[in-house]
Parts: structure tokens; sequence; C-alpha cells
């Protein structure tokens, strides 16, 4: 319990702190950085907590690509000194009271809806469905991920296609001035357009290419 | 306090949450930090699914945990794929110089 605890209260500082440094820090390759930390915690906070297949996911997923794919992004956009500055300027002032107004009303309201599930546990219905404890909990995910949502995962699936199919299509241009290579057009080559005999008269030499 | 119950981890998932929603509002220079921002929010949401998911002891809340890694790989694909096509027409990201639709 007490180990249960200095991990939670170790990862979770962790987390806080480095959320604030990717909004606050003003560099952003520090922010991805920062970014990457942040997943790092809390997927050590879900493999403690005993979720341990999306603990790894998480690492795979948003350290492996997401937070890859965002870095790459800042290297090739080349804005990372770009000054990421908040309190600087007139024009920015007034989103500032209004942001922090905002969030402030919606922590509150978050740790409001918390602390009635703290005093009033019995408004949940506490039913065990995770009573199998003998499988371990990648099996035990796997064996409802494929049966009961298996149209739910085809589905995302398909996002990710459709996602991918985008990316490409957003970014891909034709650049003007490329040779390209036309396997139909060096097949279907004839002598006679390819190769000239001329009569070479002394002291004069051949033009080619007119 | 030593004993670390479900309502420690809503508490960090709303404390990560509103960090989101600050780094939304407050971040008027970089698009790409927004983008950080709203990682972040779906993150805050995923500790809150699997936290009730253990503590209720249901597994619905990790598989729908998983939907969200999902979409939230390809929401950040497409929003760099269109911060990139941005930047190549116009130069710039900085959020205040983004208002061609401001008429």
């Amino acid at each position: 319990m007490i180990a249960h605890a200095i991990f939670f209260y170790t990862f979770s500082i962790i987390a806080v702190v480095s959320a604030i440094m990717v909004t606050a820090s003003k560099n952003t390759v520090h922010s991805v950085f920062f970014l990457i930390l942040d997943f790092i915690s809390i997927s050590c906070l879900f493999i403690m907590i005993g979720a341990e297949f999306l603990g790894m996911i998480m690492l795979i997923v948003y350290v492996g690509a997401v937070a890859v794919l965002f870095l790459f992004v800042v290297m090739m956009l080349n804005v990372a000194q770009q000054k990421n500055q908040w309190f600087a300027g007139q024009s920015t002032s007034k989103h500032i009271p209004v942001g922090l107004i905002i969030s402030t009303l919606i922590f509150f309201e978050i740790i409001i809806v918390i602390g009635g599930w703290k005093y009033k546990p019995e408004i949940f219905d506490i039913n065990n469905s995770l009573a199998n404890t003998s499988l371990s909990n990648t099996h035990s995910l796997g064996q409802i991920l494929y049966t009961d949502y298996i149209h739910v995962f085809q589905i995302s699936g398909m996002v990710l296609l459709v996602a991918m199919i985008g990316a490409i299509v957003l970014t891909f241009r034709q650049r003007s001035g490329v040779k390209r290579q036309s396997y139909i057009k060096q097949i279907s080559r004839e002598r006679v357009e390819g190769v000239e005999v001329l009569e070479v008269q002394s002291n004069k030499g051949v033009k080619i290419d007119d | 306090m030593i004993d670390i119950g479900l309502g420690h981890y809503l508490t960090l998932g709303a404390v990560i949450f509103s960090i989101g929603v600050i780094g939304i509002f407050l971040n008027r220079k970089n698009i790409i930090v927004i983008l950080m921002s709203i990682e972040l929010i779906l993150l805050a949401v995923n500790i809150n699914l699997v936290a009730f998911s253990i503590y209720l002891g249901d597994l619905a809340g990790q598989v729908f945990t998983l939907f969200i890694l999902t979409v939230a790989a390809a929401e950040a694909a497409i929003g760099l794929a269109i911060i990139v096509v941005y930047f190549r027409n116009s130069g710039t990201i900085r959020v205040e110089e983004i208002d061609k639709l401001k008429g």
C-alpha cells in the first residue's frame, strides 16, 4: 500500500509538471519532449494500476509513433525557434483571463463530480464482471475485444485507413521539372527516332540537338 | 492520503484536463502546441476511463480507451498533415496570423 502510494505520487507529480511544461515551455521541441515524458509516466501509472496492455500500447502508439510524428513536423517546419511566449504583446492579453476562468471552472466542476462519487459511492452498481482473475489483463481484453466489440474494432481500423489516405492525399504534391522514368516510352523506342546517320564533312563538324 | 483510491486517479485526470484547456486558451503563438494540448485532454480522458475500469471491475472502459487511442492517432496524423499543407501555402503557422476565414 505504501509502495502504491509512493509510485502513484511520483508518477503523477512527474505527469502534472511535464503537462505544465508542455504548454509553458518556449521552445516547441522541448514541448514535444515533455509530452513524451508525460505519456511515459501515465503509461507507468496504467501498468501499476493493472491495465498493462493499455500501458504498453500507450508506449508504442504515443511515444513511438505520435510523439515522433510531432517531433518530425516541428523539425520539418523549422518553427522551433519561433518564440512561444504568453504574456507579450497587447493583442494576446484579452485571451488570458478568459482561458484561466474557463479552465478553473472546468477543473472545479470535475472535482465536484469526483467528490460526489467519493461521499456517495453506492450510486454506482459495482458488479464484478472482471471476475476471471486467473487470466491476464491482455488475455481477458482480447476475449471481449474480438467477440463483443468486433464491429467497433473493425470500424476503428477503417478510421485509421481513412486517416492514412487523407494524410497522403493532403500532403501529396506534383513537382514540376522532375524527370521521371517511363518504361513504356523506353521500351517502345525505335531505331529511327534514336539514331541518325550523318555525312560528316571535314573541318565542319556535326551540329547536334538543334 | 496513503490509501490510493479511485478519487486520486480522477483528480489526476481532472488536473491534466484543465492544463490542456489552459494550453489551448493561453497559447497564441504556435498551433502545434495546441494540437499537443488536445493530446493532453485525450490522455486525461483515458486516465478516467482506465481508473473506472479497474476500480469498478468492468473491462469495457479499457476497450473504449483503446478506441480513443485509435482516434487520437488518426486525429494527430490528419492535423499535422493540414498544418504542413498550410505552412507550405502561407509560410506561417502562428495562430494570430491565421485569419483567412475572418473576412
